[in-house]
Order: C-alpha cells, then structure tokens, then sequence
C-alpha cells in the first residue's frame, strides 16, 4: 500500500505504508541523525506534532523492547524511514517497530530517499508536511498553532521515602530517563504540570525544581515564566531542553527558531568555564539568542562547538542552571549524566538558599 | 591547546615490509600523519624499510631513510638526526614495539627525544597481559578470565573455578595449532593434554570461552584535554572466535540496542580515558546475545586496520586527526576536512551501510589450512557502501574478484553438491568461503534456526542473507519485470549476478531498467547524514532518483587494483596515486575507482573525485557515462585493471596509454609468439594446450623440464615446473579444471639468470629506468626473488642485449606509458614474460632512481613525448652502490601453506637495502625481510635432500654455520642461525618448516638465497676484519 508524503513546499515524496495504514496526519517535518535510539526518540514528548525523518536507512533492527519508552507511548505523529526492519531477533525485544507502530496508531511511510528528504529540510528549514494514502492535490498548510499542552496527567510521585533529596519535575512532556537520572543520583521526584503556581510547588517542599523538556515554540508557554522567576530566587533549579529555554525566556532573553534544528546524539557542547568538550543527545527545534543573553543577569556556560549556539547557561550567585541538551540521554552518549549529580549536589550544599 | 612550538623535529615510524595482520594500512596512516605535520609546519623524518609505499615517498616527508626497523639502525639515525620528538604509534606492531625498546633502554632519555602520541605507561598497560587485567579490574570492566597452565590438573580447577566452555590456546605453536573448546571435563582432558602436548614450552592459555558472542570494535579519538569521541562503532557479521581482520564486518552497529550501544561506548571511553590516550585508540568488546553481559577482549593503543577501514567508512581522517593531536591540537581546534565548516570534535552520523570483507589468499594456498580463527589470515579487504546490508554486501562480494562462477551465482562449486547435512555441517567450522556455503545451505532449504545452531551469526544477518537467495529464486522462477529488477538492484544485485541466475539477455535488462525512475546513482560520504553541507568528493553508488555527483568535466579515470592480494600488493595503490597526482599537475581532474578501504588511493583527498565502488565492468562503465572521462588509464591498477580493458574498448571506451591490441600482443600467447618472432628476440619455445594429450605432446616435443601456467596470469598463479610425465598430470588435471577453457602455457624450463626491466615509452622512444638482476635462479618468481639493482653479474654485452630487446618489444607493441619486461640470461638473452602495465618493481627503482616512473608515465600516457618530459631513449646510468629488494613472506600465519619457493608467487610484502656493495645490502636487507642478521652465526638445520648438496653443505661450514641434518621429531636445538627446506612435500620437511616457523627461526627454502649469504657473509667478514 502507498503512502505519500506532501511537504510545504509542495515537493512529494512517494512510499510504503506502515504503521498505521489508514491515519492521515499534518505535522512539523524534521530529521535526527542518531543511527541507534529510535524507541526512545519516537516516545520522547518532544516529538509530539513531528514526523520524524530518520536518516539512517535502516530502522526497526531491534524491535521494541519494554524499558525503553520514554513515555507510555509514541510522542511523534509520523515517522519517516528508508528500511523498516520486518523480523526481529533481539532477545529483549517484544515486538516489531511495525507492530508499535500499529498498536499506537501512528503512521509511516518507508522506502523513502531520506538523505534527499533530509537535504531539502536543511537547505529550506523545518518545515510542515502530510502523509497521506492518497496524492495531496492543493496542499493547505494552515498555520494553527500544532502545539498542544503534552501532559494532562496530574501531580505524582515517585517512591517518596527513598531519597534524601526532593525534586519536584515541572512536566512538559518529560523523558522518563530525567526522572529514572535523578532517582539515581539520589533524588524522590515529584512530578507537576505546568499549570502548577509557586505556592503549589512550595507545598510540595522541594529541594530542588526541574523545568522539564517538552514540544514546541517556548514562547507558547508564556504562563509559566512568573513561576520560574520565583522559583530561581528559592530553589536550585535546573532547565533541561525546553526548561533551558523557559529559563532563558523567564529572564529576559530571548528564543528563535533555528533553520532545521538539533536532532541527533552527536553534538559536541563546549563547557566555556572548563573548555572541556562532550558529545551530548540533543532534540530542539528552538534556541536560545545568544546574544540577547548579554542583556540578562545570565551567564552562557556552553555553546555547540559547530554552530555557536547557545546550550547552556547559569544565573551567577544562585543555584541556578540550565541546558539545551539531553543530560539524561535516551537515546544517546552518557558524559552528561553528571550533571544530574551536580543537581543533586547543589540541594546538598542547599546553595546558600533558603527555602521558601 | 594550540600546537606546540617546542617541537620543531619529528621522527616517524613505519610499520616496513607488508606481511599479513600488518598491510598497506599503515601506509596510508603514515602517509597522512606525515602530510598532517608537514602542514603544521614541524621537520618530518621518517623510518621505513618498505620501498612500496607512499610513504617513502620524498614528498611525503622532509627526510626518508629506507633502513632497517630494527633497534640499532633506529638508534643511528635518531643519533644523526637528534629529534625532539618520535612518534610511533602510526607504524602498527612494529613501530609500536620499536618505542617501547628504544624508551626501554633508555635511548629516547640518553638523547632528549619525546616519545609522541601514547606514552610508555599506556602502551605497556594495553599491551602487557597481567597489567591489562589489572587495569580492567580497577576500572571494573570485565575480561574474560583466563590462565596460564603447565599441567591437566591445574587446568581443570580452574576451568571449575571459571565455569566450562572454556577455550584451550597452546602456546608457541603456529597459528594456535592443537588449542580447541572445552564443554566438560572429558573434552579438557582431550584438548588440554593434546594442547600440552603440542606446545613446545607444555604450556596453554585457559580462558572463559566467550565464542558466539557479539564482536563489537569503537574506534575512539581522545585529546589531551580528554575529550573523546567514537568515530565508528563497527559490528562483526562473524560472532567472537575470529580475528577481526578476518571477519566480515558491518558499520555501523546493526543489533545493538541504545542502551546495549551506550554501555559498549561508555567502557570504551572509560578505558581510553584511564589510558589516557592522545590519539587514535581501537577497543574490542564481546557482547552477550541474551544479557546485558559484556566483557573487554582487547585495546589497540595506536591506530590500526580498524581505524582505517572506520575512516573509510566514515569518512573521519583518523590518523590525520591523531598526528594533530600528537602534537599538541585538540580536537576542537582542528577543522573537520569533509565538511571544512565543522569541527573534528563530533562523532560521524552515517546515512548508508558499510560492509568489508576480508581477501584471503587460499586461491594461491590451496593446500593451506583455510580454517578461521584468532591468528589473521586475509591479506587485504575490500569495502562497499550501500543503502542496505544486502546491497552493501554484495557489492563487497562483486569487489573480491574470487572465482567468477562463484561470485555472481553466490555458490560455491564443491558446496552444489552438498547435502542439506553436509552444508549445515560444513558452516561450523568458519573459512574464508563460509559465506558462500551459507548461501548454498540456504539454497538447500536451511531454516535461520538450523545456520544460526551452526554459526551463531546473528539471525539479524541471517535473515539478509535468506532476502538474497530469496531474490535470486525470483530472478530464476518469476515473469522478470522492471520492478523484480528494481527490487534485486535495491539489494545490490549487479547485471552480471542476474544474469547468471535469470534467462535473460543484455538487451532485454538494458529495456527494463530503463523503464523504471531509480537507477543507480552516487551518493555522498559526507560523515554527518546530510545534516551539513559538504564538499567532500567521495561518492559510493545505491539505488535512487537523486544523483548527487556532478561530473567534473577535463576528467581522467585512473582504475584503482582493488584488495591487496599475493601477486598484487600495495605496489599498485602507489602507483595509482602517483598517476593521479601527475594528472592533476597536467591540469586535469583525476577520478579513481577503487574498493579497498586499506590504502592511500582511497583517501578522498587524494584525487579529485574518489568511487567507492566494485572494479566490474557494469560498475566502472555506469560511471564512465556518468562522467564523460576523456579516457580511462589502466596501466597502475594491476591485473585487476588490466582485465577490463577488453570490455571497455568494446564498449567505445578510450584507453589511455597502450591500447587494447598491445595489450592483447603481449598476453595473447600466439600474438606475443608472433612478436618475438618478427622483431628476431629470442624466447623459450613453447605451445599451448587445452587438454591433457595435446599437453603431453607438446612436452615430450620440448624435453623436460617445462614450465607450466594458465594464460592471463597473476603473481605467477597456478605456475610450476613439471620435471616428467607424472609431475605433468598432477598439474594438468586441476589446472584445465579452472581455466574456463583458456589454455595452458607450455615453455621450455631454461636455467639461467633472470632479470627484468620497466620501461616507459611514448610509442616511439623507449627509456629504461635500470635493469634488475635477480639473485635467485630462474624458477623462482620474480616476486619472491631478491632484485638487484645494478645487475651483478651481467656482462656489458649482455645488458645491451636486454636494452636492444626492451626498446624494440616497446617499440613494436607501440607501448605509450610503462610496461616491464622479464628475461633468462643463459647462452643468449631470452624474453620470458612482458607484463603491458606498471609492475611491482615501480616503487623500488623509483625511489632509487628519484624518478618517478609512474608519474612520467602518466604524462606520456597523456600525450607527452619522452624528450617533453625530459627523458632519454635507452638506459638511465647506474649507481655506484648497490639496491637490493628483497622478499617478505607470511608463512607462520598460514600454516599448511607451500614454504619453499617456486614459480608461484608467495611473498606478502618486500624491503629494500642499500649498500655500497651487495654484502653490504643484502645484510640490511635481510633484517626485515628474512629477520636474519647475517653477523651472527650458529648451527643450521637442513633437510636431507639439502644435505646432498655439498658444495653448499661444506660452503656453510666453512662460513660459521656448521650443518646438522633434521630427523623427524627430534628435540630443537637452541641458538639456530637459520633453517634451510628447500623442498616443501615430504613430511619431515613439513615438520622442520613448521617447528622453524613456530619458534620464529629464519626459513631459507632457496638454493640460491643461502649460497649467496654464505658468499657475502664471508665478504663482510673479512672487510671487517682487514
């Protein structure tokens, strides 16, 4: 069966169907270059309203296993493939991309020239696309906003009495490996909506606040920013991705969206205090301006070494820091995990803050 | 840290004479990390005893001395030269083990010099056994366990201790001969007294067998700063057991999960950061199939094999990135060269497949043992990119240039008549065909569950391997349409693998491939997947509506010679560069086809557009019309280019150099006849036949001996000398076999001097760069021979002689570029062989001559004349010293294979040594190419048919190496100059050359090699005694 998929430009691309056969679906068109971690990046939240395009051609090798979703279910609307893996024999896995696929009525499309696909989003920029089982005549990208609110769930926690520390996780759209990262530096996670005000969060007598990862443009989540600058001036606070973002946002810098973005696990960040250099996972659509950053009472502490942008900063004085990139990983290289026990290590030293 | 400006003089060391586990990838990792420090301004000296390489080459670096890599000749040049610095971690095994001995012995210290790139600390901790462990064990990353045992008992607790199966590895026996598994008790008892029993020392390794197990290898970059980065994860198709040189190899990782893959890369970067690597550093991990268990097999603190095929495969320069790094840079400092916009720090994302398969030599070696294990036994690899396994795959099949029959049918002769069983039985035991009697088992209807029992490959690679036979049914029993086309060229079928199992003819192929909108197209290597804009003119060719080549236009295809081979070394990959680099100075944009990921040629910033692809008709000829080439050279690509040009002319193709008639007048037996004749040159009589009476006839006719070989020949492959009637059968019947028809060459066997010539021509005038006197006797191949250069022995006439012939045979077959000439000097000069293509010996008098011949030739294969470029009709002048280049052989990695030397080529590699006399010469020479010192003495042992000899038998004694005559299993004396088997049949010579082997005694196996040593020893002994 054919699938076709329509970008904006109005340049179609022919395939097969798989996954959900009949779903039609619009959605923001972007590429990741990691060549392992497909589970993990199909149900990481930040994906959500994006058709993924995979670069590497083949995809599936090792079907699904059970602990590797990053929330219960595919996040992304679609997914792009040259070679979806038919039979699988890893020994964890339970069942193929395909079936997954099937089973959380997300389309596909494959057999698909993806380095063509990938090299027309790069010259042109991200941009909106359709898949479709039928040729797309007039294609109408509207420009509604694609972004919803991803969590809808209500404040839990997560095993209280385990840790010495408390971390209450602002979700928006959190990895699962944020929260399985800081319970193994040795943190209880509370996890909250972005609909949480401060007084909510106090209540919950934190050690420490993490503004979490999440889909879209930053500036649709104007509401929280108050809350943020708040929660700087009590708490040891750490912004991950989109929380990065929002931290920059809270204080008076500002966001762009970047021509096709950060999607892959090969991203070499430069510490700018240390000059030490790590590969790091990364998956955003948005950066911070880095110059604007000048303007604020931030500090940029990392930059990616190939374009310059902005992926990381801190608020001197404060225990306050953020980052642009996946420190949890999942998928994706493991150097950064550290900075989880860096987090940890600012709620011990209580980083000369009182708590509210 | 910027580069350091204390550092003004560097020397480097190369890896010499090319032997297997150690080829041409450390010429191309030496010809990079030279280039890289030239361009960062340091003086560069360099060490290498192997002529054949780019990276003698004088432009390579500031200073090259072509001596011998041993600690005293080291020692010489370090105390002239007085570096700061000395970097060996380029030049593999043997540069390695050079730093450590000269830091050892506290030379470095004694003159001030640094050692570079990994210091003495790390090299012993990943080298030494006991201080490995320790380490793994402080980083907590598991080994498997193991023990050194002198007895049963003492192996069976600890086999208990460790839990069975359990691998058995006897020490000091050649290629781990009589080790095995052990599942219980009963089995170590068999193997572990028979292992005892076979090592000289009764000593044997136990270790926890972790066969079946994933083999993954990371390819790490680490600064000084200690960022590190993966520039490859690679996954073996052939599960632990066999050396990963000789296993086919996937990249990147195929079954690997994330989290399995982060764990792998975490313990490498873990390793490599305690190590504290600055450079290039290969990790080998095992990877249990069903847990999360993995354990460390081993480090290579140095770049190596794996790092050029990961820089191939990626297209991340890593040797050129870890001179950088040697001297200061880090990673974030130094531009990517591929995309020239980001930086070296980043790991490669690949947007395609990269398959390699090993090249084993087992079609010269046939009686050897062809059973794979942890010794190496390829002698070079192949690589190919596609979208898939199976069209990467297969594409590396089509680049192997096996047998024909078996290379575009996937199934070998033997295994069609194979049971089910038998073939099942038959992939337990791992060769260097088992992929092919893989193929054939699945043909007979082998579930994936019965060849993963006998193989444990993967299921994953399994199941690719059952989508090809699956296709080439439908190619056999389905209506062919354009889209059953489509889908087997999706898969890597080639028009000649469809043909040869589909009714189908050329014309009708050509009509249904273009009826589709996908064809093959190029495909950029660009190490990021696309993500940024690249420049990089590497291309590899895949199924698509996308092109992203553009022809260059002004273009010349110079064909690469494909994997390194007996006969066909790495000769040729310098020849090729030397042809691109003359057109390139021409003003021409010079393309090269090639596919072997070891070498020089393919370095994308080598030529102006690089091929990744097979060296097939169909392959070359899609990118001839792609490009428009003004003409394609295959005069530098050996035998491999050489046997398409043929089929080029015939598809309108223009040959540059000598066309396809002077080719065909010096291969086609009746022509060449034909021309000898004509021009009054003199040559052994002979005929041909195609069957076994016509054979004998023409033999009793020429009188015994004869010299037997196939037309069209390679490294003098499938040549002998037949003394009688039996010897003639015994030849005939396995050669007519695989001769596909062609015929059998049949000449009279003379006994003289041989010597052989290049010569470069413009059709008109012919130049001669040097005769070369061969040391050994007519019968031995000019490869596995000692050349000498000047001759030695030929008289002024007869040089004359040599140069009238080669002039008029250039002249006559209007020979444009280079070609070389073989001759017997006896009561006349005869012409033995012309070979219309540059030859082994291209390099060597290159640089003896410091005129590069393969460059001159290339300007007069593009239309210069020899006056243009300076050039003289006859005979360059001689030196007044003396060259000599002699042979390297591989025999203790293949065990079983024929020792002693005869027409048929069996040398893997060759050095050089120079002196003002021969003596003088053959001693430096014989340092890395015999491993001899011929300043020491000692007993020798002999066969018994060497005893007869007399002459030399008393030549020996009387020159300080006193004769004693083998018997079968008698105890090995210690301190042994040498041994000399000149015979390789009887089973007392068998075990005499083993044993010699095995305990890294020097093996003679010719007459004529040992005469001469005595004669020259006894020379240098009294100059150094007067």
């Amino acid at each position: 069966m054919k699938k076709y998929l329509t970008l904006e430009n109005g340049e179609q691309f022919i395939g097969t169907a798989v996954g959900d056969l009949t779903k039609e679906i619009k959605g923001e068109l972007v590429f990741t270059t990691s060549m392992v971690g497909y589970q993990e990046t199909l149900t990481d939240p930040s994906y959500t309203n994006q058709i993924i395009t995979f670069t590497y051609p083949l995809i599936g090798n090792y079907g699904i296993s059970l602990h590797a979703n990053q929330s219960p279910t595919i996040a992304a609307s679609a997914v792009v493939m040259q070679e979806i893996a038919t039979t699988v024999f890893h020994y964890q896995s339970v069942m193929t991309l395909d079936e997954f696929l099937k089973k959380s009525g997300v389309p596909g499309i494959a057999g698909i020239d993806t380095r063509k696909l990938t090299k027309i989003i790069r010259k042109h920029g991200t941009m909106k696309a359709s898949l479709t089982n039928q040729p797309l005549a007039n294609s109408s990208f509207n420009q509604a906003k694609a972004v919803e609110m991803v969590v809808k769930s209500a404040t839990f926690a997560h095993a209280l009495d385990e840790h010495p520390n408390h971390v209450v996780l602002v979700d928006f759209g959190v990895k699962a490996n944020i929260v399985k990262s800081l319970k193994n530096f040795g943190a209880n996670v509370t996890v909250v909506t972005p609909e949480a005000n401060f007084e909510a969060i106090a209540a919950l007598n934190p050690d420490g606040v993490l503004i979490s990862n999440g889909p879209g443009d930053p500036e649709d989540y104007a509401d929280f920013l108050p809350v943020i600058r708040e929660l700087q001036d009590h708490y040891p606070l750490f912004g991950i991705c989109l929380g990065h973002q929002l931290l920059a946002l809270a204080n008076g810098a500002r966001t762009y969206k970047m021509v096709f973005g950060h999607r892959g696990i090969n991203h070499p960040v430069k510490n700018l205090l240390t000059g030490e250099v790590v590969i790091t996972s990364q998956n955003h659509g948005y950066a911070v301006d880095i110059d604007s950053v000048s303007e604020t009472p931030l500090e940029v502490t990392a930059i990616e070494i190939n374009d310059q942008t902005c992926e990381g900063l801190r608020y001197p004085g404060k225990p306050v820091f953020s980052v642009q990139y996946h420190p949890e990983a999942a998928p994706g290289p493991h150097e950064a995990t550290r900075l989880f026990s860096k987090f940890v290590g600012l709620m011990n030293t209580n980083g000369g803050v009182q708590h509210a | 840290m910027p580069k350091r400006t204390d550092l003004n003089k560097i020397v480097i060391i190369g890896s010499g004479p090319i032997v297997i586990g150690q080829a041409a990838e450390f010429d191309y990792a030496g010809s990079q990390a030279c280039l890289s420090l030239k361009e960062e301004g340091y003086d560069t000296v360099l060490i290498n005893s192997n002529p054949a390489t780019i990276m003698t080459d004088d432009e390579i670096a500031d200073k090259v001395y072509l001596e011998p890599l041993t600690l005293e000749s080291v020692t010489a040049i370090l105390k002239k030269e007085k570096p700061d610095a000395i970097l060996p971690t380029l030049g593999g095994q043997t540069g390695l083990n050079l730093a450590v001995e000269l830091a050892k012995k506290g030379i470095l210290a004694d003159l001030g010099i640094e050692l570079l790139g990994t210091n003495l600390h790390t090299i012993n901790q990943a080298e030494d056994r006991e201080a490995f462990k320790d380490l793994m064990n402080d980083l907590n990353q598991p080994i498997p366990p193991s023990k050194t045992v002198y007895d049963l008992q003492s192996g069976l607790d600890f086999a208990h201790e460790i839990g069975y199966p359990v691998i058995i590895r006897p020490a000091y026996t050649l290629g781990g001969t009589g080790g095995g598994f052990a599942h219980n008790d009963d089995e170590m008892q068999t193997v572990l007294s028979r292992g005892l029993t076979m090592s000289p020392e009764t000593e044997c390794l136990v270790e926890k067998s972790i066969a079946g197990y994933k083999e993954i290898e990371f390819e790490v970059m680490r600064d000084h700063n200690g960022s590190s980065i993966i520039v490859a994860g690679m996954e073996n198709f052939d599960p632990v057991g066999i050396h990963t040189g000789d296993s086919i190899v996937f990249t990147p990782t195929q079954t690997l999960t994330d989290k399995e893959y982060q764990r792998l890369r975490d313990a490498s970067l873990t390793i490599v950061n305690a190590l504290k690597i600055e450079g290039g550093c290969n990790v080998q991990l095992a990877q249990d199939p069903y847990s999360e268990h993995y354990y460390v097999i081993e480090v290579n603190p140095r770049v190596s094999r794996s790092s050029a095929l990961a820089s191939k495969a990626t297209g991340y320069p890593i040797a050129k990135i870890a001179a950088k790094i040697a001297v200061g840079l880090n990673l974030d400092e130094i531009i990517n060269p591929i995309t020239q916009t980001t930086y070296a720090l980043f790991e490669p994302a690949l947007d395609y497949v990269v398959a390699k398969i090993p090249r084993f030599a087992f079609d010269k070696f046939y009686h050897a043992d062809r059973k794979l294990g942890t010794q190496m036994k390829a002698t070079g690899e192949v690589m190919a990119i596609g979208s898939n396994i199976e069209e990467a795959l297969l594409k590396a099949v089509q680049s192997l240039e096996l047998d024909t029959q078996m290379q575009t049918t996937l199934l070998p002769e033997g295994a069609k008549k194979q049971s089910l069983n038998d073939l099942l039985e038959t992939i337990k035991t791992p060769t260097d065909i088992r992929l092919f009697e893989i193929f054939a088992a699945i043909c007979k209807g082998a579930t994936i569950d019965q060849l993963h029992d006998s193989t444990k490959i993967d299921k994953f690679f399994l199941a690719k391997l059952m989508n090809i036979i699956a296709m080439q049914k439908e190619l056999m029993t389905s209506m062919l349409t354009a889209e059953t086309i489509l889908k087997a060229q999706k898969l890597g079928f080639d028009d000649d693998m469809i043909k040869a199992v589909a009714t189908i003819t050329d014309e009708e192929l050509a009509k249904l491939h273009s009826m589709t909108n996908q064809h093959l197209v190029y495909k950029m290597v660009d190490t990021c997947a696309a993500e940024f804009e690249s420049f990089t003119p590497y291309f590899y060719s895949t199924v698509g509506n996308e092109n992203e080549s553009k022809p260059l236009g002004n273009s010349v295809i110079v064909l690469g010679a494909g994997p390194i081979r007996i006969g066909q070394g790495v000769e040729f990959d310098y020849t090729t560069v030397h042809s691109v680099k003359a057109l390139q100075a021409a003003g021409y944009n010079a393309i090269i086809i090639n596919n072997n990921p070891e070498t020089v040629s393919t370095d994308f910033s080598i030529s102006d557009k690089l091929y990744f692809e097979p060296l097939t008709i169909d392959s070359v000829m899609n990118i001839v019309n792609l490009e428009k080439p003004i003409g394609v050279i295959v005069q530098f690509g050996g035998q491999t280019a050489i046997n398409l040009t043929q089929q080029l002319t015939d598809r309108g193709v223009k040959i540059l150099g000598t066309n396809m008639a002077g080719i065909e007048q010096t291969e086609n037996r009746h022509d060449f006849e034909e021309l000898l004749i004509n021009q009054g040159i003199e040559h052994p009589a002979g005929d041909t036949a195609t069957d076994i009476p016509g054979a004998h006839e023409i033999a009793s006719k020429l009188g015994y001996p004869v010299l037997v070989r196939p037309s069209f020949v390679l490294g003098g492959k499938g040549m002998a000398i037949v003394h009688d009637q039996n010897e003639l059968n015994a030849y005939l019947v396995p050669a007519l076999k695989h001769s596909h028809g062609e015929p059998i060459l049949i000449d009279k066997y003379i006994k003289g001097t041989e010597c052989e010539v290049d010569i470069l021509s413009d059709g008109k005038q012919v130049f001669i760069p040097g005769i070369m006197e061969h040391l050994e006797g007519a019968g031995v191949h000019s490869g596995d021979s000692i050349a000498m250069y000047p001759p030695q022995t030929l008289t002024a006439s007869q040089k004359s002689a040599i140069i009238q012939i080669a002039t008029k045979i250039g002249k006559s077959v209007h020979c444009i570029g280079m070609m070389n000439i073989q001759f017997i000097v006896a009561d006349q000069v005869y012409v033995i062989e012309v070979n219309p293509r540059a030859s082994r010996t291209v390099p060597f008098m290159s640089k003896i001559t410091h005129l590069h011949l393969a460059q001159l030739a290339t300007q007069l294969i593009i239309g210069k004349s020899l006056t243009e470029i300076g050039l003289h009709s006859g005979m360059h002048p001689e030196p007044d010293s003396v060259y000599v280049k002699a042979p390297v052989f591989s025999f203790a990695k293949l065990p079983g294979a024929p020792t002693a030397l005869s027409p048929e080529m069996k040398s893997t590699g060759e050095d050089l040594g120079h002196g003002h006399t021969l003596a003088e010469a053959l001693h430096k020479a014989f340092f890395d190419s015999y491993h001899f010192d011929s300043n020491k003495t000692g007993p020798v042992l002999v066969t018994p048919t060497d005893a007869k000899n007399t002459d030399l038998m008393a030549a020996l004694d009387a020159g300080g190496y006193p004769h004693q005559v083998y018997k079968m299993g008698q105890k090995w004396p210690k301190c042994l100059a040498f041994v000399l088997a000149t015979e390789d049949e009887s089973r007392l010579a068998k075990q005499l050359t083993t044993r010699a082997l095995s305990h890294e005694v020097t093996l003679f196996t010719a007459v004529d090699t040992v005469a001469s040593l005595v004669k020259n020893v006894q020379i240098t002994r009294a100059k150094q005694a007067g």
